[in-house]
């Protein structure tokens, strides 16, 4: 590696019992990281709060490859409003910005947070807030305020208060698995069970309102297609088809989904209508054609087929069903994901027999390889675009994975559960 | 070939097999790892069996097919192995069921597609061969159901496969 690693273990310092250890690798590129400080936060109650505000803020921020956090060792001081602030501290350890806050008891027995982010270099505050949750959302409440401190000194909407979905597939006697369909906040905490089977299930992917999703279960001995409702908890079978039953993908509006169907014969994408479960044949080809995507307008449907005789990723337009290739670079590039405004493409790249997660950029028309590691695969993009999620292998075991789409930053997430694989990044879930 | 004197013994040999091994759904026992092994000589007979059987080779079928990487055509071994399959079919009425699977190179969905096409390589020749198409339900499992771990070309080989249940 040409770039120099730097190896940052991060401790989850709270007290809840699925937490694990977070491992931060950054890459550091040609943008320098943004020295930031988050001082821990005043309170004013005199209780003790299980949860560590600040520092939840300081990961958020740190993860995303964008900033660089002051240790608190560092600190000179602990300044819990811009009043206790001397700038001439901050300036002196390097810091462009400092973020302080004071928590304490509000109405409805609620914990508010009041903050402001300050800018060392022209000595003002340039965003004030306050926030208040009640107190077993202390973490939602800290993430809150990470989207705020990010927005504002990115101009790019902060992901922290997303989620994702994923499977563990843990062994259970010798060729015995159970798998388990996983949800958890973005920073890989708070994992909750939505479906657990001795069958396979895979392929989760998220409504674009964030409150329905799909995923293939093979409970009945057969892959079907399932929508679950993530507020009702209401689940139903969608498909039961004969043959293949796979890689759901709700439209960008959410009325449609696109999927796979062999039903006909060979794999071909196929789109169905979620009010009335009219089926629309989208490809119709003897190769294999799966893994769809859709475009950010809805109109057309990006794919992955072997039809040129090894696995390339194809576009193909709903109204006319005009299909043009779009990758050219490789002999194995699949699982297309889109990234915001149809930009780019990232997907699963193999060099030298190793498969990686690469990017595809329309604009310049080349490809970049994002990750290093081998069998890398399911992309899944952040809402904002700034990073991606992805599966690899780590000693041996699945493990999820972030990259920012620069590829700056890297890191890998906890999980309790064995064999994790199949991240599926949520989109906004709160204003 | 031996197997036609012979098939009467391996149906009943293997059958017993098969239903064990689908009503425990579990595949390392001892028993089962022998029909897994396609091109495994005769076994020693067990105490269970009756003694006019271990007078003579016991041939136990090939109950899994194995495939090159990314490849969905059947080697000449698994089409020796089938045709013992076929045999034994045809005399037979129930419904057959065959599971394609994929080693975990490359995508899920790409390789349940690959798993499918596998099956479907051996469902075809069953039926070229004589084996009624609507006794064969093809179910892919891709990647995710492997036999064989680790990343070596070992364990890959095992797991691009079409298990006959």
């Amino acid at each position: 590696m040409l770039k120099r690693v730097l190896l940052l273990m991060v401790m989850l310092g709270c007290a809840m019992a699925s937490q694990a250890e977070l491992t931060i690798e950054i890459n550091e590129g040609k943008d320098d990281p943004v020295p930031i400080a988050v001082v821990p936060f005043g309170w004013k109650a005199g209780v003790t709060l299980r949860e560590d505000v600040a520092a939840i803020v300081e990961r958020d921020l740190h993860r995303s490859g964008l900033f660089n956090p002051l240790s608190r060792a560092d600190m000179l001081s602990r300044p819990a409003n811009a009043g206790e602030v001397y700038y001439r501290d901050w300036k002196s350890l390097g810091v462009d910005y400092v973020v302080v806050g004071e928590l304490s008891f509000g109405r409805d027995n609620k914990l508010v947070a009041k903050y402001e982010l300050l800018d060392v270099n022209t000595q003002r505050s340039i965003l004030q807030g306050e926030e208040s949750q009640s107190f077993d959302r202390v973490r939602f409440l800290a993430h809150t305020l990470s989207d705020k401190i990010y927005e504002k000194l990115t101009n790019i909407r902060g992901a922290f208060r997303t989620q994702l979905l994923y499977v563990s597939a843990v062994r259970e006697g010798d060729n015995r698995f159970r798998y388990r369909l996983l949800k958890s906040d973005i920073d890989g905490v708070g994992e909750e069970v939505l479906a657990d089977s001795m069958e396979p299930i895979l392929a989760p992917a998220w409504g674009p309102d964030g409150k329905k999703i799909a995923y293939v279960s093979f409970k009945t001995t057969r892959p079907a297609i399932y929508l679950h409702n993530l507020e009702t908890g209401e689940r139903q079978q969608l498909t039961d088809f004969r043959g293949l039953n796979g890689a759901p993908a709700f439209s960008p509006d959410g009325s449609r989904m696109a999927m796979v169907l062999s039903k006909d014969g060979s794999p071909d994408i196929y789109v169905m209508d979620l009010a009335s479960r009219a089926l629309q044949r989208v490809t119709n080809h003897f190769a294999i054609d799966t893994e769809p995507a859709w475009a950010p307008d809805g109109k057309s449907i990006y794919f992955t087929s072997d039809r040129g005789g090894k696995p390339q990723i194809y576009k193909v337009e709903l109204a006319t069903g005009r299909v043009e290739r779009i990758t050219f670079e490789g002999d194995y590039n699949a699982r297309a994901r889109v990234l915001g405004d149809g930009l780019g493409l990232v997907m699963v790249h193999r060099v030298q027999g190793k498969f990686h997660i690469a990017v595809q950029d329309f604009k310049r028309n080349r490809v970049e390889i994002l990750t290093s590691t081998d069998l890398d695969e399911s992309p899944s993009v952040a809402p904002n675009g700034s990073m991606l999620l992805y599966a690899t292998t780590y000693s041996g075991q699945g493990v999820l994975a972030a990259v920012s789409v620069d590829g700056g930053v890297r890191y890998r997430l906890p999980s309790r559960f064995g064999d994790v694989r199949e991240p599926a990044w949520s989109p906004f879930l709160y204003e | 070939m031996k197997y036609q004197s012979k098939l009467f013994l391996s149906m009943a040999f293997a059958g017993a097999l098969l239903t064990g091994c689908a009503s425990t759904d579990t595949d390392g026992s001892g028993q089962s790892s022998d029909i897994n092994t396609y091109s495994e000589p005769a076994q020693s007979v067990e105490s269970d069996v009756s003694a006019y059987e271990a007078q003579e080779p016991q041939v136990v079928l090939a109950n899994v097919f194995y495939f090159e990487f990314d490849q969905a055509t059947l080697t000449a071994q698994a089409r020796r192995d089938l045709d013992a399959q076929i045999a034994r079919l045809k005399k037979t009425k129930g419904p057959v069921r065959l599971e394609g699977h994929a080693d975990e190179r490359g995508t899920r969905e790409y390789n349940m597609a690959l798993g499918e096409r596998r099956a479907n390589a051996v469902a075809d020749y069953m039926a070229i061969n004589g084996i009624a198409r609507y006794r064969i339900e093809t179910v892919s499992y891709g990647e995710e159901r492997p036999i064989a771990f680790g990343q070596t070309e070992s364990a890959y080989s095992k797991n691009r496969r079409v298990e006959l249940k």
